[in-house]
């Protein structure tokens, strides 16, 4: 019988993601065995028609990484979808829109603008900017285009799974991994990881008082960070509680709070919300001067609770009325 | 007819890579573009956000490199604050730092660009990899390349909390001191690194100087180009990759101009082309003269080569005498062969792990002052280290609450951008000919770009299968008129 | 004032408004309003909740999700709330949500929070058709629809999407 077949493929993605695969695959050599992998342009020869050849459902899982960003990702990742029986959303770009998903505060042109006309070490005086296609003196040079915005994957095509995190630990992987190969598949739709959220495995939760008020938020820039209280107690903003676990509290270990990379728990649809409050609901004043006071030193909420999830969110980026009114 | 060949995706850079090739009615190359063809705009969205956290954002550029822009960021933060960080904390960065550079040179050598002559660079595509490379040499030395590689990433997950996004750094410091037991691991692991680098070298000697062919191929004039280098350098004009002056020779190899990095935007300039969405640097005195070599050409190069090229010397014994056999070997410097930066990059792997054992061996580095904490307003930040792949700066504007209105990213691939497009339309023209093409041919091509490692790692080759290459030939309307089958 | 009517009476736009009133009291006024007869703007969508500090933020941003043009948030005053600091939480909340809404490009007026108690139909009828008014002026907010090929895990979901059935929305 031959081996299943399985996929890696990757969108806007740092190569994180890739990167964590390999780290993993000098673990877990046996898994890696047991399967046949059919396309990974970062380790080995993709063609587009050998993927359009495959019947409908040939390869039993695609692991995609990375945001949808341009038109390339796009109609790549749909050709997958026909192919694959599961598609699992490979870390927090897919999942959630990820880092780069932060360009949803921003117009695509505004982005292209930056990059090509404003930055200081740009030399520019005739505005060029990338283009879909350029003709050269040898003929026709084409470039993906971007998209309007930043989508996460199951905004693009249906997602089977979602493996959380920036990059996914590799233990969450490793489980992922085993889930497909013994067949022992959650309810379509998981996300594939424990379902509490950090503080309840963070070697400091010990430390982390029953009821927390918290009157002033420090910048971790701006003061000692003391090696075994918990983050939050110490005012720093610490997204442990509203996060998932199963990175065995990565940051925490540098002495750095939890940054939500492994997004909500199962119960919440939109993680900076749900953050959010979470957060505001430690604030220990009473009056709207105090309150204010507190909110203040929080200096980019959009960007603290959406660092990783913005474009999955409810309001999915700034909404930019003025540009997108229509009738 | 004109014909058009497509390879992609070849590498990884702030995205994908495409080399597209396109052939006159001879069958011989027109013109080699090398494309970027993805942008994700985070000198845009980091606006708004507050400056500490540019260490862990910006490290989402790349997850090969991240530790790279994580102390690029860090610096930049140091700048921006005006604050000096205690000895230690500057002692651990560069130590976590080396640890990294040597990680990701070891990952480059044995499992992406290596092979290439490890292996042979028109053996069967199956067997460039790191698994043609254990067939050739025995699993032992696998198992030592595999063990070296973890035994460094583990390392830097100790001091810096994650390997892929790092966190530990922060302006005037670092989030925790270093532990006496991680101390003497990193002490035990620069004395195998230091071992294991001089094997490696042994290798290169064996394999690739050994082999007549190999040595003509890397002095060719396929690959070779006489630009400007750039490259970081301590007070003594020493290779440094933490810290130090800007330093530019020019293709003669004399200094042409040294510079802090506060000044960059006098020297350096980025040029916009339609058809990619990378940018192209150049020497700003010089100005953008378009895709050419010489002393002329506002075009330079960094990474490895460029680095030795633009130093006076390597600040360590071992790596010194490694390298005054390298000038003395290929001719005295500068050295202009882009294959080179293969053996530049041994010789750096091995100054980073004899930095290594210097730095974990000093006894300040267990000090457990490792922070200056801020007080000033920020204003202005520029900071800058060298990436495995070369110069890398980053440069913030905020407001007074430490929110950033402006960032600029200068990556070490854009300032390698206009010397890869060179050199894969040089190697282009010189290998495919007569309308013939293969794989091992494509291989020629695509070597000229992987000896620059722009950006890609993945242990490409890490995984038993086929490889890299997306290679399709078009008409003039694009229709795919071939397929090249690799493997 | 010129203005208001002219963009009123010139595109039709008439503002969806959800409510979301504390049992014990605003949702009271908001009655006593109704049976003393005093006329507001019929632009609000009342959801009772038990509490102000019941309110998930995530249902604020699912309203305008779901269609809404503003959010009313009505609790007990201070030092009245029924469980005693419910309102509290809520002014917390609402206060970083507001700096929130403003990087995400929502105008100031589209959330409101006010402290109405039972007793106070008067200032049911006021707020509403202040807020009707500001928002008129404003426009509607037309965010983009999020594409949804995939599912969106978790039961949270149906929760949230429920909001939209029970206003109408
Ligand atoms: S999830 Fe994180 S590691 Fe993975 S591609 Fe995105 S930024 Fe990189
Ligand atoms: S808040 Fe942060 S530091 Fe505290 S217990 Fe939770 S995860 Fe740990
Ligand atoms: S601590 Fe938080 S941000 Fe860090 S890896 Fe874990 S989930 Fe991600
Ligand atoms: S009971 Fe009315 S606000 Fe709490």
């Amino acid at each position: 019988m031959s081996k299943p077949k399985i996929g890696f493929y990757w969108c806007a993605s740092c190569g994180g993601c890739d990167e964590a695969v390999v780290d993993l695959a000098e673990n877990i050599l046996s898994v890696v065995e047991a399967v046949d992998i059919a396309v990974w342009p970062v380790a080995m020869d993709f063609k587009r028609s050998d993927v359009e050849n495959m019947q409908d459902g040939e390869m039993v899982v695609t692991f995609i990484n990375g945001a949808i960003r341009n038109t390339e990702d796009r109609e790549i990742v749909e050709i997958l979808r026909e192919k694959s029986k599961y598609i699992v959303a490979f870390g927090s770009c897919a999942h959630l829109g990820g880092v780069p998903g932060m360009g949803n505060l921003y117009t695509r042109e505004s982005i292209l603008e930056c990059s090509y006309s404003e930055t200081p070490s740009v030399v520019n005086p005739e505005k060029v900017c990338p283009q879909g296609e350029t003709t050269v003196p040898e003929g026709v040079l084409t470039l993906p285009v971007l998209e309007e915005r930043v989508w996460t994957l199951d905004q693009t095509i249906e997602v089977d799974y979602y493996l959380p995190g920036c990059p996914p630990p590799v233990a969450l992987i490793v489980d992922g991994v085993t889930a497909f190969l013994t067949n022992q598949l959650p309810p379509k739709g998981s996300v594939l990881g424990p379902k509490h959220s950090l503080c309840l495995d963070c070697p400091r939760k010990d430390t982390k008082p029953e009821n927390m008020l918290i009157k002033e938020f420090k910048r971790p820039h701006e003061t000692e960070i003391d090696l075994e209280t918990c983050l939050l107690a110490q005012g720093l903003l610490c997204l442990g509680p509203a996060t998932r676990s199963g990175c065995g509290a990565a940051c925490i270990n540098g002495n750095m709070p939890c940054t939500g990379c492994l997004g909500p728990t199962d119960s919440v649809r939109d993680y900076g919300a749900k953050a959010l409050s979470g957060i505001a609901s430690l604030f220990d004043a009473e009056t709207e001067a105090d309150i204010a006071r507190i909110a203040d030193r929080i200096v980019d909420p959009a960007g603290t609770f959406y660092r990783y999830s913005l474009p999955g969110s409810l309001f999915q980026g700034k909404v930019f009325q003025k540009e997108g009114a229509r009738s | 007819m004109t014909r058009h060949i497509t390879v992609k995706p070849i590498t990884r850079l702030e995205g994908h890579g495409v080399i597209d090739i396109i052939l006159n009615d001879a069958g011989n190359v027109d013109h080699a573009y090398f494309q970027v063809p993805e942008l994700r705009g985070f000198e845009k969205f980091a606006q708004g956000r507050p400056a500490e956290d540019m260490p862990q954002i910006t490290s989402r550029i790349c997850g090969v490199c991240p530790m790279a822009h994580h102390i690029a960021a860090t610096k930049t933060l140091d700048s921006l604050y005006r604050v000096d960080p205690p000895s230690a904390a500057k002692k651990i960065r560069e130590l976590v730092y080396n640890t990294f550079v040597f990680e990701d040179h070891t990952l480059h050598f044995y499992f992406l660009g290596g092979p290439d002559f490890l292996v042979g660079p028109v053996a069967p595509k199956s067997d460039r990899n790191i698994l043609g490379v254990l067939g050739k040499f025995g699993l032992e030395i696998g198992k030592k390349v595999i063990g070296m590689r973890k035994e460094m990433r583990d390392l830097i997950s100790l001091m810096a909390g994650k390997v892929i996004h790092p966190v530990f750094g922060l302006p005037g410091g670092i989030s925790k001191p270093m532990r006496p037991e991680d101390q003497a691991r990193f002490a035990a692991a620069a004395d195998r690194g230091i071992e294991f680098a001089l094997m490696t070298l042994d290798v290169f000697r064996k394999v690739v100087l050994g082999n007549p062919e190999y040595v003509d191929l890397i002095t060719s004039d396929a690959y070779t180009h006489k630009t400007h280098y750039m490259g970081l350098v301590d007070g003594n004009n020493k290779v440094n990759f933490y810290d130090g002056k800007l330093r530019v020779v020019a293709p003669d190899g004399k200094e042409k101009v040294k510079f802090p990095i506060a000044e960059y935007l006098q020297h350096i300039g980025e040029h916009v082309e339609p058809w990619s969405y990378i940018k192209f640097c150049f020497l700003k005195d010089v100005g953008w003269k378009g895709f050419t070599e010489g002393p002329d050409s506002g075009v330079f190069s960094v990474a490895p080569l460029a680095r030795l090229n633009a130093s006076d010397g390597m600040a360590t014994p071992k790596a010194q005498e490694a390298r005054d056999e390298f000038y003395k070997t290929l001719g005295g410097k500068p050295v202009h062969h882009t294959l080179a930066n293969h053996w530049a990059r041994l010789i750096e792997m091995l100054y980073a792990a004899e930095r290594m054992k210097e730095l974990a061996n000093d006894p300040e580095i267990l000090s457990k002052e490792v922070r200056t904490i801020p007080r000033t307003t920020p204003q202005e930040g520029i900071g800058v280290v060298e990436a495995p792949r070369g110069t890398l700066i980053h440069h913030y504007q905020t407001d007074d609450r430490g929110v950033i209105t402006h960032a600029n990213l200068i990556v070490a691939t854009q300032n390698n951008s206009a010397r890869i497009s060179m050199s894969v339309d040089k190697a282009a023209k010189k290998w495919i000919t007569n309308g013939k093409v293969d794989d091992g041919l494509l291989n020629y091509v695509e070597m000229a770009f992987r000896a620059y490692d722009p950006c890609h790692g993945c242990g490409t080759h890490a995984l038993p299968g086929q490889m890299s290459l997306k290679v399709r030939l078009y008409d003039a309307e694009r229709n795919l008129i071939r397929e090249i089958q690799q493997g | 004032m010129s203005e208001v009517s002219k963009s009123s009476s010139g595109n039709g736009f008439e503002p969806r408004i959800v409510g979301f009133f504390c049992n014990w009291c605003t949702y009271t006024a908001a009655d006593l309003a109704g049976t003393s007869r005093l006329t507001y703007a019929p632009n609000v969508r009342v959801l009772r909740v038990m509490c102000s500090g019941r309110l998930d933020p995530q249902f604020i941003l699912d309203a305008f999700r779901k269609g809404a043009d503003g959010v009313l948030i009505g609790g007990c005053h201070p030092g009245d709330c029924h469980y005693q600091a419910g309102n509290h939480k809520a002014l917390r909340r609402y206060t970083l949500l507001k700096r929130l809404l403003k990087t995400m490009g929502i105008e100031e007026e589209r959330v409101r929070l006010e402290w109405i108690s039972a007793s106070e139909g008067d200032k049911v009828q006021r707020v509403i058709n202040e807020m009707t008014e500001d928002i008129r002026r404003l426009g509607p907010l037309r965010l983009p629809p999020i594409p949804h090929a995939g599912r969106m895990p978790g039961e949270a979901v149906e929760r949230v999407s429920s909001i939209g059935q029970e206003t109408g929305l």
